[in-house]
């Protein structure tokens, strides 16, 4: 653990070197999700409340989901650049070395630019928690934590996955963004509004309602039951099939040579 | 012009290649849509007076929105622009004997059209086939297809003068990606890229339509579902052939003051 730390205040010291270009990076993030926010609050102008969620309550549901997925983000940034790293034959040196292998993976880049999305999620927060109507009692502030925090670690997962596909593949597949990409982008609403179907999907086979609609619905009173406030830890299952793919990808390594 | 037409061709074939990324990106574009249609569509359930399209015309919108992407949304710049200018290859770039506006203009509809040709067949094929409130329609008749036609290469070349004079503007900042992802995601929103003109309250609305933002993606899409027709559809392409003349003039000015003292990075 301290030895990532090094490499956590390592980053951070180069990435700071190029300021400027740091915090014009940061400012873009915010920008990109800034615009989506911007589509959100234009919808509600109009529409005053979907699915009997109001403007407020969907935006506990933008910012739980935006905070999740910079926070993992951050952090799993390197299993972005995996497959680069696999082409190259870099792994191979990560592989002789007497350490945990995702553990160093993850410490060959932490970017601290998606500081630029965490910030907007923070300052949707601070705006929406006031007006949900939510009575920000114990339980409900931790449904809240627990929301944020399983979702960074299925967002998480799915970083995982992506790298391990590229053991087979060798390169980056573009279909996983419907999933990180479009799970943060259309993570915005409840999932509920995009029907049975997809909600189904979403709570059985990759489950990203389970830290979004369904805790949602405990923390504006539309269930008591303790299921839904506890459905976030439903979502760690995840965190099995994903290793399991990337120990059969790690079992199944050829190296590409140099 | 032989010289633009044949890199256009060089350009064009060289991105044919990547087939299978074509696929992958096309199936992440078919579920993108489904999301996007499945979205309003809660929207509309929840208010159908308050929805300032018809539903259908929505569907329409995204549609062709997904499948001509490439032509459509600032973001997809060429990388390898930016990196001639901050790693030094432009010098071989200046001693070609072609005007490196009109070479970098080719080039990037060139990649646009290839791009979008390899994934829009296969998208809007399968729009034609799902079921009728998600299906996309035809347009009402062949003078709108034909308006649609013509707003649309408009649409390509304001995009295209647009990213010349963010590539030119890397010429005095050099890195700031910022600017870059700022510049096309400021652009591609009041384009109507995450949702249309129509759906924007009416005074943002009412400036959004005047900006040169409001002749790219926004005016072919609106033409193609009816939103916008007949005589307001011409005043719309008048609207996309100002903008573009005045980005084309302004993109070709900039660049000539940065090349005036052009500094090659590198050694």
């Amino acid at each position: 653990m301290g030895l990532y730390f090094n490499f956590f205040s390592m980053h951070l010291k180069s990435q700071m070197e190029y300021k400027t270009s740091f915090f014009f990076t940061i400012v873009g993030q915010f920008t990109v999700s800034f615009t989506s926010l911007l589509g959100v609050w234009f919808l509600f102008e109009r529409f005053h409340e979907v699915e009997g969620f109001t403007f407020p309550q969907v935006l506990l549901c933008f910012a739980t989901v935006l905070m999740s997925f910079s926070l993992a983000e951050c952090f799993g940034r390197a299993f972005d650049q995996f497959p680069r790293m696999l082409a190259n034959g870099e792994f191979d040196r990560v592989l002789v070395r007497p350490q945990g292998v995702i553990r160093q993976v993850l410490m060959a880049k932490i970017d601290f630019t998606r500081l630029g999305r965490l910030t907007q999620a923070v300052l949707v927060f601070g705006y929406a928690l006031p007006r949900s109507g939510v009575l920000w009692t114990w339980d409900k502030v931790c449904t809240l934590v627990l929301m944020v925090v399983c979702g960074s670690l299925v967002f998480f997962c799915l970083f995982l996955i992506y790298a391990a596909i590229s053991f087979f593949t060798l390169e980056g597949l573009e279909f996983m963004n419907i999933l990180t990409d479009g799970g943060r982008e259309f993570g915005r609403y409840p999932f509920s509004i995009y029907g049975e179907g997809i909600l189904k999907f979403l709570t059985y086979v990759v489950p990203l309602a389970l830290f979004q609609y369904y805790p949602l619905l405990y923390l504006v009173g539309r269930e008591a039951s303790l299921r839904y406030m506890l459905a976030p830890l439903g979502g760690l299952v995840f965190a099995v099939p994903a290793y399991a793919l990337w120990r059969l990808g790690l079992r199944n390594y050829v190296s590409t040579g140099s | 012009m032989m010289k633009y037409l044949a890199l256009f061709r060089i350009r064009f074939s060289n991105s044919l290649q990547y087939r299978a990324a074509a696929a992958a990106g096309m199936v992440t574009q078919f579920a993108w849509g489904f999301m996007e249609i499945f979205a309003f569509r809660a929207f509309y359930r929840a208010n159908p007076s308050a929805f300032p399209m018809e539903f259908s015309q929505v569907a329409s919108y995204i549609w062709i929105q997904q499948a001509f992407l490439a032509i459509f949304m600032v973001w997809f710049y060429e990388n390898e622009i930016f990196e001639a200018i901050s790693n030094g290859a432009i010098a071989y770039e200046l001693v070609r004997p072609m005007d490196l506006y009109n070479r970098w203009f080719a080039q990037s509809v060139a990649n646009r059209m290839a791009r979008a040709i390899l994934r829009s067949l296969p998208i809007l094929l399968v729009a034609c086939l799902v079921p009728p409130p998600l299906r996309i329609s035809l347009p009402a008749s062949g003078l709108q297809f034909a308006l649609f036609s013509l707003s649309f290469f408009l649409s390509l070349g304001v995009v295209v003068a647009y990213t010349m004079i963010v590539y030119v503007i890397t010429f005095f900042t050099l890195s700031p990606v910022g600017i870059r992802i700022i510049a096309a995601m400021l652009a591609d929103f009041l384009a109507g890229a995450i949702l249309p003109l129509p759906f924007f309250p009416d005074r943002a609305r009412a400036v959004a339509e005047l900006l040169p933002f409001a002749a790219m993606q926004n005016m072919p899409l609106r033409i193609y579902t009816g939103h916008i027709s007949g005589v307001e559809a011409l005043g719309g392409i008048g609207l996309q052939v100002f903008w573009f003349m005045v980005l084309l003039l302004l993109g070709r000015l900039m660049m000539k003051r940065a090349l005036r003292k052009v500094v090659v990075q590198g050694g």
